[in-house]
Formats: C-alpha cells, structure tokens, sequence
C-alpha cells in the first residue's frame, strides 16, 4: 500500500487538492441553508446583531408557529400545493395528448401546429407578461387560481410537447399496430397502449414541470394581486418574497426563517428520496 | 383506418392549442401590437403611436444600465459556471486517479453529485431571500463574518458589488445543474479513450484540458445557451434581493424588471410591451448566434 502511494505521490497530492476543492464548495452549498435553519430559533437581535455562525440561544418552535398561521404560511403552502398538482397533471395529460398525435399522426397542419407549439420556447415570458395580463383580467380570472392554473398550462405545454412528441417517436409501431388489430379505439390504444410505454418520458417530464411550477415567481407575482382579499391566494413563493421585502428591523424575522425553512425542508426531503429521477428529469432538456 | 382519424386528431389537439393560443400566442401577438401604441391601461382608448415607445425605450438610462447588466452577466454567468461546473464533473468522475488504466472518480463523488445538484430544485426568490442574510453589510452577514476572520472590514455587498453579489447567487445556484450534466457526458466517453492517453503517460491536467473537453464541445454549447437565457432573466433575484428592487439607483436592474414595473405596476402597457419586444429579440439573437457557433468545431466520437 505504502509502496504504491509514494510512487503516485504527484497524483496523491492532486487527489487531496480536489477533496478540498469538492469539500468547500459541498459547504458553500450547505451553510446558508443550515443558516437558514438555525436562524428560525434565533430572535430578532440574534439574527442582526449575533455571529451568523453561532447557535441560538434557545431552541423553541414557536417561530413555525407564528410563520404558519400569523404570516400566512400554511395557507400559502397549501395554495401552491393546489396549483402546482393540478397545473402538472394538466400540463401532463393535455401535453401527452397534444405531442402523441403530433408524433404519430399525419394530418394537414401536423407541421405547423408542431411548429407553433416549439415556437413558444424561443420566446422569453417577459416578452407577453403586460398582455397576459390583460387577457387574463378580462376572461374576469385574475387573482384567481384557475386562471393562474391555465396560464402555468398554457406556458408549460412547448417544452412538454417538444420533449414528449420526441418520445413518442421512438415507440414502437408493432404493438400499436397489434393493439388497432384488436379493435382497440384511437383513444383506448393512447391511454391503454401508449401511455403506459410512455412512462419513463412522462415521469422525467412530470418532475421537470412540478419542480418549475413550483419555483414560479413572476406568473403569480403578476396575476395573483395582493389586498386583503386577494392575498389569501397567494402561492408560497410570492408570499416568503412579500414577508422579506415587508420586513424591517422591528419585523419579526425569527418568522421569515421559519418560514423559508417550511419552504425548503419538504423540497430537501422530496429531492433525497427522488434525487436520481430529479437529477434526470432537470437534466433530460439539455440531453435532448 | 376505420374509425375517423380527423375527430379523434382534432379532439386531442383542440384543449391544449386553445390554452395555448390564449395566453402564449394572442399575448405575443399583442405584445408586438401593443407596444405601436400609447395604452396606459387606464382608459380604454389608445392611439397608434408607431415606434415611439421604441424611442423613448432609446432614451431610457434605466434600458441601456439593464442592457449592459444583461451583458455582463451574459460572459460572466456562462464561463464562471462550466469552468467550475467542468472541473467539478472530471474531480468527480476522474479525481480519485487511474487504477488499472481505468480512471475512477474521488471518494463521496456520489454525495457530492447530490449536494451540488440540491440549489438547482430550491425556488429562486427562497434563495435569493437567504442570500440577503449571506450578504448583510455588518458582522451579522454569513460572509462578512467570514471575511472578519482575514481582517477584511465588513463589505457592502448589495450597496456596492450588487450586480456581482446577484452573479455570485447565479452561479451557486447554477454549478450543480452542469456539474451533473458534465458528468453524465463524461461518463459517456468511451473507456478506451482514457485508457490510450494514460498509456502515452498523459497526465490528468493533460487528459482533462486535451481529451475531456473536446469531446464534451457539444454539452458545453448546451450549456452556454441555457445559462444565457438565464442571464437574460434574473428577475427573482433582483427582486428580493437588490436594494429598491434593482437598485441602488439602478445599479442592478434587469429589463424583466423594467417590463415588470412599467407593465404590472404602473400600467404603461404600450412601454412595456414594448421593452419585452426589445428583450425577446435580444434573447433571440443570442441564441440564433450561439446556436450557429455551435455547428462548426464539433468533435465526433
């Protein structure tokens, strides 16, 4: 062993240069957030004036109390809960739907759609932001979650259809064709058949709008105004960004973290558990 | 075919084309419309006003700081994160050295691979607020805590390095997408490869600057215009953490926050129309020109 290592003592040293280099960065990534964390049990005074790496004075969960009820937390959590499942599963169906007949069709127009449909990843969603707007205040659905719902649709569908209608084509046709054979209908052989041949494609896919639609900031930021009324709709994100630009130094800051630490916590856990399949999904655009 | 192909095509298209010509289309549509107009959004009415908007967009200090911003995260953003992101991937894949011809990658590469990989599935304005904490102008920030440790007197970060500060945010955020997606086109170079440069005795700057890199050129195109589009964007960011949301004074604006105030806030619909138009055809024109860069200098293997 001895004798080995010196030989590749040159390589030795490299080895331990980049267990620092992994190592440092590994921390850079976790501090804050362990910061984050400790900063919910700390008060006001603790947090502007303490040592940021020192451990509060008292550990109480009273914080994640205040931040789920008094700032409205809970509520936002649930509110992004609601949007985000229902917008995934019908970015999912009406994507699947939309790129399996793009794939496996020909029909007049194929093309076009098809086009129309990828045209929407070169274009920026700042680019349409004021006239969404509009449009959505007049179909009467702004500050609600249906129309936040729709539009979260809408704008998830060219990366669902581009990747989705490229998985499609890759399906075999012997099995579809033995399917139709059967007498299976045109739809029987899409949920039956193919959907299910799909699913490597729809789970990459699926995790990839559930992690972007829960991230979203600037949809909701713009079409879920705020007031007394309207902010009981507002999506976690917009809320914790509301709670911090709020806060001064009498705010109650001890909450903030707390609150950032429910945001996060639940997104720590999903990822440890799912990390191969989200590390996939994320990656699976840049792949294609 | 015996049932009709036409209903059950129109019927599985129909949903999702009408969601998406109402709130993609129509509103792309209009943006370019709108943006020929004088609509302030607070009477109905509204003349054609031709290219003033544009006019006036030429005459905006606050455009021509934001385009500037945008440019300089345009270089700043793309290199900083795929030479961290590429030296991270060869560390992970190839830092553990060569054992019987077959390179191997450092212990723990796998938690690694999970802790970068982690910023990447936490919601931009989350971080973006923590990071306010990281970058406090006193003792009670992360990082001036650190520098105190140096000696260094406390920095105001967001006051005075704030574009820098939203850069070094970026990247954090960034690194561990690309250090995964690296490391998977890595994986993917053939063993053979690697095991011919180890015999020729190259050594692994040798094999990581001459083998690895050449052959990951595709990836790394990839990359470039994924982090340009984001370096088009950062508009969580500097709306939690900029002072005076891209301020101060302008210091750290972005046009996603021009188009933001001028369009949501205070309802000068034309204008802001018209400063998306100018974003969209800016991010188009990158990505037509990287994309094009892209097709020479491929390296097959």
């Amino acid at each position: 062993m001895a004798n080995k290592s010196e030989k590749r003592s040159g390589a030795g040293v490299l080895n331990k240069l980049s267990h620092v280099a992994l190592a440092v960065w590994a921390i850079l990534i976790i501090y804050p957030l362990i910061f984050t964390f400790l900063a919910a049990f700390k008060n006001n005074t603790e947090i502007f004036i303490g040592n940021p790496f020192a451990l509060p004075s008292h550990w109480d969960f009273e914080s994640f109390g205040r931040a789920w009820t008094e700032a409205k937390v809970g509520t936002y959590f649930l509110n992004s809960l609601i949007v985000v499942s229902v917008s995934t599963f019908g970015t999912m169906l009406l994507g699947a739907m939309a790129a399996y007949v793009l794939a496996r069709y020909e029909f007049v127009g194929n093309r076009f759609i098809y086009f129309l449909f990828i045209a929407g990843l070169a274009f920026p969603v700042y680019l349409a932001l004021t006239p969404l707007y509009i449009v959505v205040q007049e179909l009467g659905l702004l500050g609600t979650h249906t129309g936040l719902i729709l539009v979260y649709i809408a704008y998830s569908l060219p990366f669902t259809v581009f990747f989705l209608a490229a998985f499609f084509k890759t399906l075999p046709n012997a099995v579809a064709e033995a399917a139709m054979i059967d007498g299976a209908s045109h739809t029987k052989l899409f949920f039956r058949v193919m959907m299910p041949m799909a699913k490597p494609g729809l789970i990459s896919i699926t995790i990839f709008n559930i992690i972007g639609q829960w991230n979203q900031y600037v949809l909701p930021v713009s079409l879920l105004p705020g007031g007394a009324e309207g902010q009981e709709k507002w999506l976690l994100t917009q809320g914790i960004a509301n709670i911090s630009t709020a806060a001064g130094y009498q705010a109650d800051w001890p909450a903030l973290f707390a609150a950032l630490s429910i945001a996060i916590i639940p997104m720590i856990i999903v990822y440890t558990i799912f990390q191969r399949q989200i590390q996939s999904g994320l990656t699976a655009g840049a792949v294609k | 075919m015996r049932q009709g192909k036409y209903p059950f095509v129109i019927g599985f298209l129909i949903a999702p084309l009408a969601l998406y010509g109402m709130f993609v289309l129509r509103p792309i549509a209009a943006a370019v419309q709108v943006s020929m107009t004088n609509w302030s959004g607070l009477s109905p009415n509204f003349d054609f006003v031709g290219l003033e908007n544009f006019q006036k967009l030429l005459d905006d200090d606050k455009v021509w700081l934001a385009a500037r911003h945008h440019v300089f995260l345009l270089v700043t953003l793309p290199v900083i994160t795929i030479a961290l992101a590429l030296f991270f991937a060869f560390l992970l894949n190839m830092g553990g050295g060569t054992r019987g011809g077959m390179m191997t990658g450092v212990w723990g590469s796998k938690f690694y691979r999970v802790v970068f990989f982690l910023p990447q599935v936490l919601a931009v304005v989350i971080v973006g607020v923590i990071f306010g904490r990281v970058y406090a102008p006193d003792g009670s920030g992360v990082l001036n805590r650190f520098l105190e440790l140096f000696g260094v007197d406390p920095v105001p970060f967001m006051a005075e390095y704030g574009l820098w500060s939203i850069l070094g945010v970026l990247v954090w955020q960034a690194v561990g997408f690309y250090v995964v997606l690296f490391a998977a086109g890595m994986s993917s170079i053939p063993a053979e490869i690697y095991e011919a440069a180890v015999m020729d005795g190259a050594s692994r700057v040798t094999i990581f600057f001459r083998v690895t890199i050449p052959l990951l050129m595709e990836t790394v195109k990839v990359a470039w215009v994924y982090l340009g589009i984001l370096a088009m964007d950062a508009f969580a960011l500097v709306m939690v953490l900029s002072i005076d949301e891209g301020g101060p004074d302008g210091a750290t604006t972005v046009l996603p926050v021009q188009i933001y105030k001028s369009g949501i806030r205070e309802s000068d619909y034309g204008y802001a129309s018209a400063l998306g138009v100018a974003l969209a055809v800016f991010t188009i024109i990158f990505a037509v020109l990287s994309l094009r860069g892209g097709k020479r200098n491929a390296v097959e293997h």
